[in-house]
């Protein structure tokens, strides 16, 4: 199955930089079409107004956190089978066992490289 | 107690001290510290007739202990821990947010700088275009120290929170102690003078002078 390089992509963090960091290599993969938001509750928006095809969420934030935003995902009967990816400074086991048990379909520790980033959208997506 | 005169009652303490205490334990609150010295100085006082070598121990014991404990309130006072909460822990958390506004400032202009250099590589020959992207993408993935730093940076400044709120509780439980240790040991530190009066930066960004504000002063002077 091709991946759609046109899917919209939200990609959701409290820091600017990061925010433009990740679109940039999103950009340099192919993804072109990304939106932002800076918490969980933006997120779940944005989401509910517009078709996604990808979320990259961090996970430490205000006032909705990446884990809350991600079980929303999951409960909403339209949301429920995007594909997510959690991409945090929280590395321990027991935040990845929560994130696995919440439906997260990966999981990124920052600070990360473009080449983990491509490995884990194809993993989620199919290669591209 | 040996000698116990005809005034003290059934529990061997006098009725006035009997009843303070019943008064203290009826109320909901911890006693204070000024209720217990002052019960403690009344059953002292109430002691009577001929006291044994084990009650002088006692009484001595207990004098010592309180004469340790005023020492260490007046060592802990002469800290000052009031200008902990005041002054040094809120001029730290300013310095850290000051790190944090200022790596991502920087790091928004390096950003900023990548991405226009990369939107040149459709002008490049291809195989410069690839090594200025490659390029392009290690200051991308190295830019992450941003996220990271202010992170850390933040949990910094909630422990010096958490620390904030101890010492507060500290001083609150001192009363008006430190008020009294400042107004009769007023600072001896010698003011800054010469060349260490001078050495205050780096300023947080709402204390520095522009450029131009100091390009203005030096004109002043001609």
């Amino acid at each position: 199955m091709s991946v759609d390089m046109n899917m919209n992509i939200l990609i959701v963090d409290d820091y600017k930089t990061m925010l433009r960091i990740i679109r940039n290599l999103l950009k340099q993969l192919g993804f072109n079409n990304v939106d932002e938001a800076t918490d969980g509750s933006m997120a779940l928006q944005k989401l509910r107004d517009k078709d996604y095809g990808l979320v990259i969420s961090d996970w430490n934030m205000e006032p909705m956190t990446g884990i809350q935003l991600l079980r929303e995902v999951r409960a909403d009967s339209k949301l429920k089978n995007l594909p997510f990816i959690m991409i945090t400074a929280e590395s321990k086991t027991e935040n990845v066992v929560a994130a696995k048990e919440a439906g997260v379909n990966n999981y990124i520790v920052k600070p990360f490289n473009a080449a983990t980033l491509k490995t884990k959208l194809s993993s989620v997506l199919g290669n591209f | 107690m040996k000698g116990k005169s005809a005034k003290h009652g059934d529990s061997g303490m006098p009725p006035e001290l009997n009843a303070r205490l019943s008064e203290l334990q009826a109320q909901s609150r911890s006693p204070s510290r000024e209720d217990v010295a002052e019960v403690v100085g009344e059953m002292l006082q109430s002691l009577e007739g001929d006291l044994s070598e084990v009650n002088l121990k006692v009484y001595a014991e207990l004098e010592g202990l309180a004469k340790y404990i005023l020492s260490a309130k007046r060592e802990i006072a002469a800290l000052r821990p009031d200008d902990i909460t005041s002054e040094h822990l809120p001029k730290a958390t300013d310095e850290l947010d000051a790190i944090v506004g200022s790596t991502e400032d920087a790091t928004n202009s390096i950003l900023q700088a990548m991405e226009l250099l990369e939107g040149l590589t459709p002008q490049m020959p291809a195989e410069v275009a690839e090594q200025v992207t490659n390029a392009v993408t290690q200051v991308y993935e190295n830019c992450n120290f941003q996220d990271i730093t202010g992170q850390r940076i933040t949990k910094v400044v909630k422990t010096l929170k958490h620390i904030e709120d101890r010492v507060e509780k500290l001083v609150a439980a001192f009363g008006d102690e430190i008020q009294k240790y400042r107004e009769t040991h007023p600072r001896d530190e010698q003011p800054k003078a010469g060349d260490e009066k001078l050495l205050n930066g780096p300023q947080l960004p709402d204390e520095a002078s522009k450029q131009a504000e100091i390009d203005a002063l030096l004109a002043s002077f001609d």
